[in-house]
Formats: structure tokens, C-alpha cells, sequence
């Protein structure tokens, strides 16, 4: 099992003539998702080819969706165009399938853009937004799985633990940590360092405790914002298994902003200092050395009588 | 984006929020004729920079490090006060608790015509992260350290939510006034000002809008004596004007010419450089530096479509730091293969002239290669494979390891 997707999950890709869109759909198929179509404006009526497979190209989201019966949709195309694309299909997911699922992989979506997609999105309670700016999601099957994003499959294995991050390439270390210590994983999701942004910390705890094979969580912040603060105070008293969190940026100064655009320390708050003690006050186990996530993963699941010591 | 006092009071002239008159100026001969111009027997000689609290920053030499002036912004009574002051300010390096100890030098003056004023309040407009939509933030408590009353007196702090799409509406401004305590023609004026300072924020992409103080003068209006205004980079598409008030010699400079290079760097004050792929993980690098007992000597992310080109060019900026004892490199392979890394490693090393010790960490994609490619080259350099190991190697080359 897995959280929002799994291997049976039909996938449209906005932006798949595009050299990104067309180079990680080929990624995505060779992985084992289902990629059934794609989206490129004024493109309607070709196909693009991806491995073993012609895939039909729509001009519009509502066009794709009734043809192929996705329900879900992964997005590629130039941060100017984002928005609409997000709220396009956030609208025929809603009014066709009465929900789905969105992934947003663009950075460097205007702010405003995403307050105003968020609003929007918020009326659509069944329509679920992940990123932007993020790396997107996978679930390890037994033989390959589903991955929605960029992230390399190949480190991925089917296990017991979730993971969640506002990072990319930091979450392919908490995925490589955890296979070190002998752990594969339900569901990754990359949530993104954007400010403003689709699903959040919380979002995703509440779907791990809810998933029967997520045993542990393994939750990667940064600096910016109080996300974290709020999903320790959240899980807290509703997230009842072993989890771990580590914050990136302990060593960054105040008002610089560290590539992500919401990783930032302003006006003193955003600290990875009131992160990590957040998440002690919470009881999550923290490692505070990025190194050591595996190890405080390992000590968790002992601790939880998961693993033998 | 940040830009300067005299260019964010241009817009909101523009937008119809009311300023006193005041002229730009880069010399003391502009500051007195634009003395002379204004009329107003009282003018303020205000600091030009990119930072804030400068009200109560210092003015030194360039050179001797002298103080010159106390306060970068001056309340002039005579034109022999602003001439003393323009000299005093121009040419000069302004101390402030933002820019550092360092300072930053002004270029740019502005003098303004005086204020009658009956009261200093606070005002702000910024993207809330937290309930993910505008807010506009307004304090009775003008004209001092918002972070302070933010601190000490969070009641003295009001907040209106709103939405890009419906603007700022009559209601939320109106009671934004009645909670500065305006009445009558000062509420009309205050909520006139406030809905326009909303149009502008959404119409012009800004991140921020901060006046601090916005005063009550004494015919009842409200006027903007401060004014910071600061744009969503990630809407430069939409503003090509930006360019044209973007003053670049306020950025700093080694950080422009990195992004131009489609780096992510930011200047730190350690000893040990990184060159990481990806934001997080260039952070976790930095973390895990200072664990083992070292000092992080930058932030480099060199995005997910680095090359050859880029990486040779983040070499030449980590090493133009005089402070650099050795490097770390970071590459968990995804799209970015370690072999292509590897190769660029070796280019840039020759090209540099590379002299102080070089670990690389490869995970990810074509990671053995990657290791290969370096282990089988003549370059002097230490190859691991996990992040632990990165940052004890690293370290422990430049004898900085803790106990």
C-alpha cells in the first residue's frame, strides 16, 4: 500500500512535448508508471512516443481526462504558464472524475500565482495539489512502481517507512539513508520549498497514519516559514508511529535566502533551532546531524519495538 | 528585488499614495539645489541603501574607518545643514544592524520635503505564509523596531487578511483604521491610502511593502515618510521595467555574477567551500560541515541542469575567497549524472589551478562511474560515498576535527 497513488494510477503529463516533459515521461514509463497521455496546448491529435508505448498528445485537460480516465496529472511547463495549467486541471479533475490528483514539478511560479491557485483549489475539496517546485511523488512496487516526478526510481525500494520533504536532491539522501539501515519506503512525497504551496507536512502525516503499511515517517524541513512547527504540534496528539525529523539549514544567517525561494529566516523567525525544538517538544526523534537520519530512523523503529536492537 | 526609498516613493506617487515632494540626488551640489526647490525651510537628508535602520546607523570613512555622521537620515534646518549633511552622507559607508559591520557605501541621497506630524504608525503588506494569502499588518507603534512590538507588545500589532483576487475591500480597511484609532477625514484618507497600497502590491508583484513610520500629519492625512518595497523575483516576466530601478551595485556582486551562471551561491564566513546540487541538500552539507567542526565557507546549489561550464565557473567564484581551506563536493546524482561531474571536477581543477584539499561525495546516478573517473585521474583528491563520511573527510583534511 501506499499514500495517493500506487501502480494502477493512470497519469496525464501537461507538457509533454516539451523536451522535460517528453525526457521524464520516458523516466516515469521505464519505471513502471502508467503514463496514459499528455497535454501541450495547439498539440492536439499527436502522440508522443515513450517506452513500448504512442501516447495520445490532448489540447486541453477536460479532452484528456475523458478519453484515457486519469486520475492524476503531472506538470512540466514553464513557470509562467504553471498556474493555469494547475488550475485547468484541478477544474476538469473536479467537474469530470469529482477529484484528482495535480503534481506541480515547475520552479519559480510568481508568489501570487500560487495564492491565487491555492484559493482556488480550496473550493475544489477533492482535487489534491502537491508542490510546485518539488521533485513529486513515488511509490516503490514489488517490480518498478509509480513514480510522478523527477526523482532517480532506481534508489527507491518497497518498505515500510514514508517520507516527506520540502527538498529534492535532500530527500534522495533521506531515501538513501533509510536503505542503508535495511528500511524501504511506501510513499515519498516532496511537498517543495516554495512559500505558498499545495499539500503540506500535515497533509501527508495524516495520510501516513491512515496507511496500514507506513510503520515510521521520516519528515525533512528547512528553514522559512513555521510548516514545521505546525505539523509537530499537529502530530503531536494525531500521529500515533515512530517519527523523525531533521531541519536543513541550522547554519544558514538570517535573511539570506538559500535557493529555495521560501527557505529564509525573517525578522529572527524560521530557525532551524525552533524547528528542531518544535519537533523535541512534540517527541519526534531529530537528528540533528543530516548524516545520522538513518541512524535516528534505526532508533526509532528499536524504540517502537519495530526492529530488533 | 529590493529597490531604494526614493524609487518605491515614485510608485506609490504613481498609485496615488501620498508622499511629501523630495528629489533624488547624487551630489552635494544636487542635494542643495533640490533644497532650494522644495521650499520647505525643514527638509530630511535621507541614506539611500538597500537596508534597513538606517535612521540610527553611523557613517564612517571608506578609509580611515573614522565616524563621520551619526544616524544616515538627517533632519536639515538650514542649506548649510544639508550641505554638511549631503558631504557627511555621500561617499561614505553606512553601519547599519542590517548590513553588517561592513556597511554599505551611499551613492544615493534623497531629501524630502518636512512633515508636520501628529502621529507615527507602522504598516505593512507581505505574502503570509501561514494562511497563504495577503496580509496587511498596522501598529500605532511608528516609527521604531517592528520586531520589538512584535516581541513585547503582539497586541499592539493588527492584521487584515485578503485575497489577491477581491483586493482590499472598504471593511478590512476601515477596520484596520478603527484599530489605528483614525477617525473621521484621517479614516477616509487612511482607507483610501490602504486600498491602493493593495492594488499596488498585487499589480506590481511585490513580496513586501513596509512604511514605517506612515504619519498622520497635521491636516488630517496620512502620508508615507518611509517607504520599502521589495518584488517576487519569480515575476520578473511580467515587469520588464524592473531592470531599469534594479540597482545592482547594492547586490552583492560575486552573487549576481553566480546566478548569472544559473548558480545558487550565498557568501558565508567559514573556511570550508561546498559545491552541492539542490537547495536542501546544500544546506544539509553545510549542517553537517559545522557537526563534524568546521566552518561552511558558502551556500552553492548548482541547480539540476548544471555543465561543464557551470561547474568550472563555481569553482572559480568558491576559490576567489581568499579564507578557503578546502572543498567539499555534494552530488546526489538524479538528472545530474556523477560521471559528467566528475569529468567537469577535473576540467575546473586545472583550470582554477586548484591547491587546497578536494573531497567528493558522489551518490545517485553513474555514482561509481563518477568515482572512477576521479580515482583514475591525477588529481589529488578523496572520494567517499555517504554524507557522514563527506563531512569528517573534509574537515579532518584541513585539521579542524572535534574530538
Amino acid at each position: 500500500m501506499s499514500i495517493w497513488i500506487n501502480e494502477e494510477t493512470k497519469v496525464l503529463v501537461q507538457g509533454i512535448t516539451g523536451s522535460q516533459g517528453t525526457f521524464h515521461s520516458t523516466r516515469m514509463v521505464e519505471y513502471g508508471t502508467d503514463i496514459v497521455g499528455g497535454v501541450t496546448p495547439g498539440k492536439g491529435g499527436s502522440t508522443v512516443t515513450l517506452p513500448g508505448r504512442d501516447v495520445p498528445v490532448f489540447d486541453s485537460m477536460s479532452e484528456a481526462i475523458s478519453d484515457t480516465g486519469a486520475t492524476a496529472s503531472v506538470i512540466y511547463v514553464p513557470a509562467r504558464f504553471a498556474a493555469p495549467a494547475i488550475i485547468e486541471a484541478a477544474d476538469a479533475f473536479h467537474e469530470i472524475n469529482g477529484g484528482g490528483l495535480i503534481i506541480c514539478i515547475t520552479e519559480g511560479i510568481p508568489t501570487l500565482d500560487m495564492v491565487r491557485v491555492v484559493a482556488h483549489i480550496e473550493q475544489k475539496d477533492d482535487v489534491r495539489l502537491i508542490g510546485p517546485n518539488c521533485p513529486g511523488i513515488i511509490s516503490p512496487g514489488e517490480e518498478g512502481g509509480c513514480k510522478i516526478g523527477i526523482m532517480p526510481g532506481y534508489i527507491h525500494s518497497k518498505g515500510r517507512i514514508g517520507i516527506i520533504s520540502k527538498s529534492g536532491t535532500l530527500t534522495y539522501e533521506a531515501v538513501a539513508q533509510t536503505m542503508s539501515v535495511g528500511e524501504g519506503q511506501t510513499t515519498c512525497v516532496g511537498i517543495g520549498g516554495d512559500p505558498v504551496n499545495g499539500t503540506g507536512f500535515i497533509d501527508c502525516l495524516a495520510a501516513f497514519e491512515d496507511d496500514p503499511d507506513t510503520e515510521a515517517v521520516v519528515m525533512i524541513g528547512e528553514i522559512g516559514g513555521t510548516a514545521e512547527e505546525e505539523a509537530a504540534e499537529w502530530a503531536k496528539s494525531n500521529f500515533s508511529k515512530p517519527l523523525v525529523g531533521f531541519v536543513a539549514g541550522a547554519t544558514a544567517p538570517p535573511g539570506k535566502r538559500m535557493g529555495h525561494a521560501g527557505a529564509i529566516i525573517s525578522g529572527g523567525k524560521g530557525t532551524a533551532e525552533e524547528k528542531f525544538t518544535a519537533f523535541e517538544e512534540a517527541g519526534i526523534h531529530i537528528a540533528r546531524d543530516p548524516s545520522k537520519i538513518g541512524d535516528a530512523l534505526l532508533e526509532a523503529l528499536v524504540e517502537a519495538g519495530l526492529r530488533e536492537p | 528585488m529590493n529597490i531604494h526609498e526614493y524609487q518605491a516613493k515614485a510608485m506609490f506617487r504613481e498609485s496615488g499614495v501620498r508622499v511629501q515632494q523630495g528629489e533624488h540626488c547624487t551630489t552635494v551640489e544636487q542635494a542643495l539645489s533640490a533644497y532650494d526647490s522644495l521650499g520647505s525651510e525643514i527638509v530630511a537628508v535621507k541614506s539611500q541603501i538597500h537596508a534597513g535602520g538606517r535612521g540610527k546607523g553611523n557613517l564612517y570613512c571608506p578609509n580611515s574607518g573614522d565616524l563621520i555622521l551619526e544616524g544616515g537620515v538627517k533632519v536639515a534646518f538650514s542649506r548649510e545643514e544639508v550641505e554638511e549633511y549631503a558631504s557627511k552622507i555621500l561617499g561614505h559607508k553606512l553601519v547599519t544592524k542590517q548590513t553588517g559591520p561592513s556597511g554599505k557605501m551611499v551613492s544615493n541621497l534623497y531629501v524630502e520635503s518636512g512633515c508636520d506630524i501628529a502621529h507615527e504608525f507602522y504598516l505593512a503588506l507581505l505574502i503570509d505564509r501561514e494562511t497563504e494569502s495577503l496580509l496587511m499588518m498596522g501598529s500605532t507603534e511608528g516609527g521604531v523596531d517592528i520586531e520589538e512590538v512584535a516581541e513585547k507588545t503582539p497586541e499592539a500589532i493588527h492584521k487584515e487578511w485578503f485575497q489577491p483576487s477581491m483586493g482590499l475591500d472598504e471593511e478590512k480597511a476601515g477596520s484596520m483604521a478603527d484599530s489605528l484609532g483614525l477617525k473621521g477625514p484621517s479614516r477616509d484618507s487612511f482607507v483610501e491610502m490602504a486600498g491602493r497600497l493593495a492594488s499596488m502590491f498585487v499589480d506590481k508583484d511585490c513580496s513586501m511593502i513596509e512604511i514605517n513610520p506612515l504619519v498622520l500629519s497635521g491636516d488630517g492625512t496620512m502620508v508615507a515618510l518611509d517607504a520599502k518595497v521589495s518584488f517576487d523575483d519569480n515575476a520578473s516576466f511580467r515587469h520588464p521595467w524592473w531592470h531599469e530601478i534594479r540597482d545592482i551595485s547594492e547586490e552583492s556582486e560575486v552573487e549576481v555574477r553566480a546566478h548569472e551562471q544559473g548558480l545558487s551561491y550565498v557568501d558565508l564566513d567559514g573556511n570550508i567551500g561546498c559545491l552541492v546540487n539542490g537547495a536542501g541538500l546544500a544546506m544539509a552539507t553545510m549542517d553537517v560541515i559545522k557537526m563534524y567542526g568546521g566552518e561552511p565557507a558558502n551556500f552553492l546549489d548548482i541547480g539540476g541542469g548544471a555543465d561543464s561550464e557551470s561547474i568550472t565557473a563555481a569553482f572559480g567564484i568558491i576559490l576567489e575567497d581568499p579564507s578557503i581551506e578546502g572543498i567539499l563536493v555534494n552530488i546526489f546524482g538524479g538528472i545530474i549524472r556523477c560521471d559528467m561531474v566528475a569529468r567537469s571536477i577535473i576540467e575546473a581543477s586545472k583550470e582554477t589551478g586548484l591547491e587546497v584539499p578536494l573531497v567528493v561525495r558522489f551518490s545517485g546516478t553513474n555514482h561509481e562511474e563518477g568515482r572512477i573517473v576521479l580515482d583514475e585521474s591525477d588529481l589529488d583528491v578523496v572520494t567517499v560515498s555517504t554524507l557522514g563520511a563527506a563531512g569528517e573527510a573534509i574537515v579532518g583534511a584541513i585539521g579542524g576535527l572535534l574530538e
